[in-house]
């Protein structure tokens, strides 16, 4: 064995897992997961600590794993994180945990998210259920949301004894991760289901089917329903266009309507009720993780597939594993390519992607390198599909309809980010809709500094 | 789950519903519309609200069966029980937040083609309840496919039928009757009309040749129905906009009309594939052309 290098972890064959939804990694076992552990030195000033956004006791739940108490390394972890199988698959370890791990300075850092994959598998499989509070405090707190943001919270809220009740306007919990992240990354029956479950078993109510803002307003909430404080975790649901000439054909879809058609309603599935467009061509205009998301859904249900991205590889802002994924895969990669019209035939559909070839020029005011069209470079490619994946922003519905709640000029709701406290008494946000997209593990992080803002305001209230 | 008080059909392929669902009975407005989900294993249908009762929690849809999902819809009973349903959702309509002395100053002219009908009643009963009577305009096909003439003719100030053939009321399109009515001396200030595209297409360009201002009711696809995904998405006055969040109801006169309907057909052969697979189910051998499904 060698100390400086992970354990490998065992992954479906590229060219198999290209033509199913089954995960893609498949985690360690129990024997693996201990050699991996061994090579953690179980530092005295984790730094692996700081850099989780929740702070899990990193080097003590590791100890647990050496020794082979699973058991007591769950729980460990969920002191600190609600959706620990979640995590352990859909965190950007390389810059949280692990990009500051001691180990990474020669060699490679510990496979802390592996780990903690193969602990909160293991408890599934062995079903064990996080500790839930000794006594209720008697005080109720609704959570809109039941992304990772609203999960969190909602969990930490009911540990600390809480009647916690959870708002969701679709008709499934767990917002992005049942919509937005594909089965081959994060099942949804064997973990997403699962880690919602054992939220529930905390004592957490889920009210499904509920558009807070249209069917409630946070004010009739707290007024008439009786909640001491709320929790806004809505998210950032709105996809952006690019506004382009040909973008309202036949065959554009926005990465959220194509993967919530395959994800939530199961469109990939033969015989699904919801049709999905499979294309033969694909175009996935943008770079993001969703843009890799759909690009490897469109693959898997039989299209070629290119991503198109105006910036160069290294900008790509998609996590190196996935785009590592997705071009063993096979998807071709259009860079330095940015569409200008999306071409349709006389029925209306979509034929083409007009595009002009783009340099790097100067960096801009964010640091990176301004892409700058090259002259006359304008080029189609025939294509039957566009999934436009440019992003997404907070929905106003909420803002708009709660008095005196301030938001930014992006729409993004006003909130302290220590505590999650808004400008309106009583209501704290925290995730995508405060800091407008960015990822699972950061919505979690907001969710818990929310959960012990209200906590603190309760108490002393 | 959300229980079904009542079901019947209230002509060939259009069925009526009263739903037990208290916080969108509390809070929808004319205008607005629910998401429905039969079963676990169902696609999101959007479909307009026809009534409420805030008092018993109920909810009235009514809804044609045009592919797979709705047809099985079609067949549940009183007593059984909705999976999802979801709302209110969209906008109410711009009637509602318009003093009352104003609308009774206004001629209002309401055309509902075939199961248009059910969105137009709850606000033609709005508008009456607050001593506003409404001229309609029902259109149909033939007379078997009117629905609701009776609860329509109730809350209407005229009530004008027509059908496309004759067999009932006036004979023609509803597009006849508008341009008939204002040729007999009546003045309206405001048109409303919701129906399939093309009749809503057809009534704002006889509007817009009469000068009427008109606003229409789109029904395009929809997934989520709360502005996540824009698949809903439509061209108004040049600028898109998302139909489920922005709208349904939107400046007729304004709105694409022709990329609306291409948008539209969509799924068109993958709803015709499920239709065919659930009526023929095993005997369905790719009789319809398009299908290569041979089990």
């Amino acid at each position: 064995m060698d100390v400086l290098k992970k354990v490998p972890v065992r992954e479906q064959d590229a060219k198999v897992r290209a033509t199913n939804f089954e995960e893609v990694c498949f985690g360690y076992n129990e024997e693996e997961a201990r050699e991996e552990a061994e090579r953690c030195i179980n530092c005295k000033n984790a730094r692996c600590i700081v850099g989780c956004p929740v702070s899990i006791n990193i080097p003590a739940f590791i100890e647990k794993v050496k020794e082979g108490d699973v058991e007591a390394a769950y729980h460990i972890i969920n002191e600190s994180s609600s959706l620990p199988a979640v995590c352990g698959r859909v965190c950007p370890q390389e810059s949280q945990c692990e990009g500051v791990c001691i180990r990474g300075i020669k060699g490679e850092p510990v496979s802390i998210g592996k780990l903690e994959r193969f602990v909160a598998d293991w408890a599934c499989e062995k079903d064990v259920k996080p500790e839930g509070a000794k006594e209720k405090n008697g005080k109720r707190v609704a959570v809109v949301g039941s992304g990772p943001a609203g999960l969190t919270c909602a969990g930490d809220l009911a540990k600390l004894g809480y009647d916690v009740t959870i708002f969701e306007a679709l008709h499934e919990a767990g917002g992005v991760l049942v919509y937005g992240i594909p089965e081959f990354r994060l099942p949804k029956e064997k973990v997403v289901a699962k880690e919602i479950e054992n939220v529930r078993s905390l004592g957490v109510k889920i009210e499904t089917n509920v558009v807070v803002g249209k069917a409630v307003t946070i004010d009739e909430l707290m007024d008439e329903e009786g909640f001491d404080a709320v929790f806004i975790g809505s998210g950032a649901g709105l996809p952006k266009f690019m506004g382009i000439p040909g973008e309202q054909a036949n065959g554009v879809f926005s990465a959220n309507e194509y993967l919530t058609r395959s994800n939530l309603m199961k469109a990939f599935q033969e015989g699904s009720t919801t049709p999905i467009m499979k294309g033969n061509k694909v175009a996935v205009v943008g770079g993001g993780n969703v843009a890799m998301d759909a690009a490897r859904t469109a693959l898997r249900l039989g299209a070629e597939v290119h991503v198109v991205y105006r910036r160069s590889e290294e900008e790509l802002p998609a996590r190196v594993e996935e785009v590592h994924h997705a071009k063993e895969e096979g998807i071709i990669f259009d860079l330095l390519t940015n569409p200008v019209e999306i071409l349709t035939n006389e029925k209306g559909w979509v034929s083409g992607i007009k595009c002009v070839k783009m340099e790097l020029g100067a960096p801009d005011e964010s640091g990176r390198r301004r892409p700058v069209v090259k002259p006359d470079s304008e080029f189609v490619i025939e294509v039957d599909t566009v999934i436009m994946s440019l992003g997404t922003s907070p929905n106003p519905l909420i803002s708009s309809t709660t008095e005196g709640l301030e938001t930014n000029k992006w729409k993004c709701i006003i909130a302290d980010e220590n505590s999650g406290k808004t400008t309106k008494e009583g209501v704290y946000a925290g995730g995508d809709a405060v800091t407008g997209a960015a990822t699972v593990i950061l919505a979690m992080g907001a969710g818990k500094a929310a959960a012990k803002g209200i906590d603190e305001y309760l108490t002393n209230k | 789950m959300y229980k079904i008080l009542e079901a019947r059909e209230l002509t060939t392929n259009i069925y009526l519903m009263e739903v037990e669902a208290r916080r969108v009975a509390k809070r929808c407005q004319p205008g607005q519309f629910v998401i429905v989900r039969m079963d676990a294993e169902g696609e999101r249908i959007p479909l307009t609200i026809c009534d409420y009762n805030r008092e018993k929690g109920t909810v009235t849809i009514v809804f044609q069966t045009v592919g797979a999902g709705t047809k099985k819809m079609g067949e549940l009973k009183a007593g059984d029980s909705l999976h999802d349903f979801v709302g209110p959702l969209g906008c109410p309509s711009e009637l509602v937040d318009e003093p009352v002395e104003e609308l009774k100053e206004k001629s209002i002219l309401f055309v509902a083609g075939g199961v248009g009908t059910a969105p137009v009643y709850p606000q033609v009963k709005w508008l009456q309840k607050r001593g506003v009577n409404a001229d309609v305009i029902v259109g149909a096909k033939t007379k078997d496919l009117i629905i609701l003439e009776e609860e329509m003719e109730a809350v209407a100030g005229n009530l004008y039928i027509t059908t496309d053939d004759g067999s009932y009321g006036r004979s023609g399109m509803v597009t006849q009757t508008i341009k008939d009515l204002v040729e007999e001396g009546k003045h309206y200030d405001v048109c409303i009309a919701i129906g399939p595209m093309i009749m809503m297409k057809f009534v704002c360009k006889m509007t817009e040749e009469l000068g009427i201002p008109t606003v229409v009711s789109l029904n395009p696809i929809m997934v989520d129905g709360t502005g996540m995904c824009g698949a809903c998405r439509v061209t108004v006055g040049g600028e898109v906009k998302f139909a489920c969040v922005d709208g349904p109801e939107f400046d007729g006169h304004k709105v694409d009309f022709d990329q609306a309907m291409k948008r539209q057909q969509l799924y068109q052969t993958m709803e015709g594939r499920a239709l065919l697979k659930e009526q023929e189910g095993t005997t369905h051998h790719g009789g319809c052309g398009n299908c290569t499904d041979n089990n």
